[in-house]
């Protein structure tokens, strides 16, 4: 392994890391005011211990999710220093706001962790609440940052020189919208499938019914309003590419010819060498179709991409298709599951929905990390699109290597103690939470 | 707009070492402490950091922040030259937070808090050591832009007597700052007397490698007596530092808690002061005899305005929220 490579693994690491505790960080707060209305308003225990039970596994992702966010505004220095040279006063605003945001996030955390008992209950409430807000602004800020990356602007590049810098306009730039959203509604789908997936498998495994069913239901309608809204975004998000990033969509959708109209392909494999594509299923017109809105459009395929400007097609693709074919799954399970809902039926009776829940768990952060290699690779060779290359971006520090070595050992054996950690918290619900009612004084 | 940059810089990095040194610290007190008092020291310190522990760790964010949105050039001098270093701090930074999050998170107390407690003990003597240390190489001349070879490029820029002897001061002060504030988290007698034993300890321990940091200067040409000594500033600050070291023994022995803390803070900030004043603006020095000033190297203007605007509003909109936080948690449950 070259020193390049490692400093792209270790940032794909390292965001890959990040980027699952921050989504947990934006939404279970979210979950958490629920649950915690709903103790105010009902006054039923239960939704209290539950309130309590979540507010711990946050805390215990806030603060890898901090640690993590705090190790990559070190790395993108150390990995990529000729980058934020010329990046850092450009794309900085959404930084410094994002701190504002994670500060007030943190302050009200304090307030909500160690409130009980000690503050007016409804205005403990709105620290919950301020948790939640905050972390979701911050995560829409910091994507605006990527976004720039994908779609310069603020700034002229005349003969190798950053004139005219407007942070404020390259925080506005064309991608943040369409990236934000689809970031934030993945974020829900996400964390409420793995969530609603854990208290799925305790009620079939029927330890503490009552208590898991109440954070199912919490936890799966928020899931499945995202994975229902999901596939529109991501529509919206693909004609944004098709317009700013053609190679990007072409790599995407491995079209190495141009076509008009263009046919959608569904699996297959990709020959990077023969340029072809084996083995998949051809919807006619469909591309056409999902990148301009008309089926007889034409798409640019990467011969009309310099052979040096081209994106690795087989990653991008792979990665495309796991997204999308994680998208239609969940968006299928989520119809099932308000059909059932609407129709008032007991979803304790119906185990094979709740097993499908439970292989859903781990779904949505696949097809979230599969959507970031997507716009991460799709986006090479450039660091920032059309502007600078990555290696150009590269630390002159050999050696590497050594580095990406200790932090993937430093993320795996962190993995591996929080989901034990989490696996005590769930087996410690019964006696935690069972005789309180006859504990509590 | 860019003298509020450069003032939340200052800030910014004044109070990481403060309350983050603190925090640091009390990983360090628990580290010199016997093991039949360290539950006892680990639930006082828990109740005192546990709360706004997060918050402390922010003020490191808003450095690194506004760095390298306002100072694009000094970040990357440091991320290249001092990669090293930045690396070790960070793994302690992270083994640190999560060691101390998952101890208190287990659901299962067993065997695993042993690993937990070490883990913490030494990333809280670790990371201020290699933050001290970069401190230390960022002012020393030892940062070589023009260098070739690894070791004079990477190694010797930091690993030098000068640097290394500010690290072990930081631990120190660190320590010292940590004792100070938990002989007032806690109300048992004997243990008000151990902290104060720490206190003693630890400061008569800052004292020791402040004197070794002035040898390695010595040692390293590093003008660092003129700079603390030939000017005002620096000098009125060192006397201010050592006189209220007077004080303070005197209070420490009376156990006055309030005014301790107050005058501990005063004197790190009194000794931040005498060593940076002589060379302000200049935040690098190099090997080349140039340095890279907070004034030269500054980020376009409108950048620099909008992140002072940033700063400027963020405050407005936290200030009064973490006061509160402090105010709340900080009264003791009688
Ligand atoms: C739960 C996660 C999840 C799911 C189910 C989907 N996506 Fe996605 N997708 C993401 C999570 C994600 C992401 C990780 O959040 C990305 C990476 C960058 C971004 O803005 O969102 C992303 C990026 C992304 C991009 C690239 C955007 C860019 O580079 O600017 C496109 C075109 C799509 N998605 C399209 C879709 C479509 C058509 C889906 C249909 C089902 C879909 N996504 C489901
Ligand atoms: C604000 C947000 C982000 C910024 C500023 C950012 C920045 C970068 C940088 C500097 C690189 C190295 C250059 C490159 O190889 O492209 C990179 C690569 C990468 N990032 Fe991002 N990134 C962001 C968000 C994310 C997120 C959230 C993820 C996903 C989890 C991600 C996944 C990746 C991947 C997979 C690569 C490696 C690309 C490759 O190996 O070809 N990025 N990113
Ligand atoms: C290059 C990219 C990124 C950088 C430099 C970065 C930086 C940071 C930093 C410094 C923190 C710690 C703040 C604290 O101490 O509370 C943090 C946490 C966080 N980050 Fe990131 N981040 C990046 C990517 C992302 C992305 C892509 C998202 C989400 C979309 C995100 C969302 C969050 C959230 C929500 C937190 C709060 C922690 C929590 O609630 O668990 N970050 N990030």
């Amino acid at each position: 392994m070259d020193d390049f490579i490692a400093a792209r693994s270790q940032m794909a690491l390292s965001l890959g890391f990040h980027i699952i505790f921050s989504c947990i960080g934006m939404v279970m707060p979210f979950f958490m005011a629920v649950s915690h209305y709903k103790w105010l308003k009902t006054n039923k225990e239960i939704y209290k211990d539950l309130t309590k039970a979540w507010s711990k596994g946050v805390a215990i992702f806030f603060a890898t999710g901090a640690v993590s966010g705090t190790m990559l505004s070190f790395e993108l220095g150390l990995l990529w220093p000729k980058f934020m040279e010329h990046a850092g006063p450009i794309f900085g605003m959404p930084f410094s706001l994002e701190g504002t945001a994670f500060f007030i996030e943190a302050i009200a955390l304090g307030f909500f962790l160690y409130g009980w008992n000690k503050l007016n209950k409804w205005f403990h409430w709105f620290t919950g609440m301020v948790v939640g807000v905050s972390g979701l602004a911050s995560g829409i800020l910091v994507v605006a940052a990527n976004a720039w990356m994908n779609s310069p602007a603020g700034f002229d590049f005349v003969n190798g020189q950053y004139l005219n810098i407007d942070p404020i306009q390259a925080m506005f730039n064309k991608a943040w919208f369409t990236q934000a959203l689809h970031m934030c509604l993945a974020a829900f789908t996400a964390t409420g499938f793995a969530v609603a997936g854990v208290h799925a498998l305790m009620i079939l495994r029927n330890r503490n019914k009552e208590f898991h069913l109440k954070a199912f239901k919490i936890a799966a309608t928020f899931a499945c309003i995202g994975a229902l809204l999901q596939p529109l975004s991501g529509d919206i998000s693909a004609k944004d590419v098709a317009k700013r990033q053609p190679a990007k969509l072409a790599a995407m959708e491995a079209l190495y010819q141009t076509e008009q109209p263009a046919p959608l392909l569904i699996g297959g494999i990709v020959n990077e060498k023969d340029k072809t594509v084996k083995g998949a299923i051809k919807v006619p017109g469909a591309l056409s179709f999902l990148a301009h809105g008309d089926f007889k459009a034409e798409v640019k395929g990467l011969d009309q991409i310099p052979e040096a400007d081209q994106p690795p097609v087989a990653i991008t693709h792979y990665a495309f298709q796991i997204m999308v074919g994680i998208g239609t799954l969940l968006m299928l399970i989520s119809i099932v599951y308000f059909i059932l809902v609407f129709r008032k039926k007991p979803l304790q009776d119906k185990p094979w929905l709740l097993r499908l829940f439970v292989w859903a768990i781990p779904l949505g952060y696949v097809a979230l990390e599969a959507g970031w290699v997507v716009t991460e690779v799709g986006r090479q060779p450039w660091i920032i699109y059309g502007i600078m290359r990555t290696k150009d971006a590269v630390t002159p520090m050999p050696g590497v290597v050594y580095s990406f070595y200790i932090f993937s050992a430093i993320y795996v054996s962190l993995s591996i103690i929080v989901v034990f950690l989490l696996y005590r918290q769930i087996k410690m619900v019964p006696v935690l939470y069972n005789q309180s009612e006859t504990s509590r004084s | 707009m860019q003298y509020v940059v450069i003032t939340y810089l200052c800030l910014g990095i004044l109070l990481y070492f403060l309350l983050g040194g603190a925090d640091f610290g009390a990983g360090i007190i628990e580290m010199f402490t016997s093991s039949k008092n360290r539950s006892k020291t680990r639930k006082t310190m828990y109740q005192a950091i546990g709360p706004v522990w997060e918050a402390n760790h922010m003020w490191l964010i808003i450095a690194i922040v506004i760095l390298f949105v306002g100072f694009p050039h000094i970040y990357t001098t440091m991320s290249v030259y001092l990669h090293i270093p930045l690396l070790i701090m960070l793994i302690g930074i992270i083994a640190r937070g999560t060691a101390f999050v998952f101890r208190h998170y287990d659901a299962i107390k067993d065997d695993m808090q042993w690993l937990y407690n070490r883990i913490f003990r030494y990333s809280s003597f670790i990371t201020p050591l290699f933050l001290g240390i970069i401190a230390g190489s960022v002012i020393s001349g030892h940062i070589d832009t023009q260098a070739t070879d690894f070791l004079s490029a990477y190694v010797y820029s930091w690993l030098n007597w000068f640097s290394i002897a500010v690290g072990l001061f930081t631990v120190a002060l660190c320590g010292f700052l940590a004792a100070i504030y938990l002989i007032g988290e806690t109300n048992d007698a004997h243990d008000k007397r151990r902290f104060i034993k720490k206190a003693e300890f630890m400061n008569v321990a800052a004292v020791v490698f402040g004197a070794m940091v002035f040898i390695a200067a010595q040692r390293d040409g590093i003008p660092l007596i003129d700079w603390v000594f030939k000017n005002t500033i620096g000098l009125s600050a060192i006397i201010l530092a050592s006189l209220s070291l007077i004080l303070l023994w005197y209070l420490l022995i009376k156990g006055k808690t309030k005014v301790l803390r107050l005058l501990a803070g005063f004197q790190v900030t009194m000794i931040l002061l005498a060593i940076s004043y002589a060379h302000f603006p200049n935040f690098i020095r190099l090997k080349s005899g140039n340095a890279i000033s907070l004034v030269e190297a500054i980020g376009p203007e409108k950048t620099i305005y909008s992140l002072g605007l940033a700063l400027l509003l963020g405050s407005i909109l936290i200030l009064p929220f973490l006061g509160y936080l402090f105010y709340k948690f900080q009264k003791k449950e009688e």
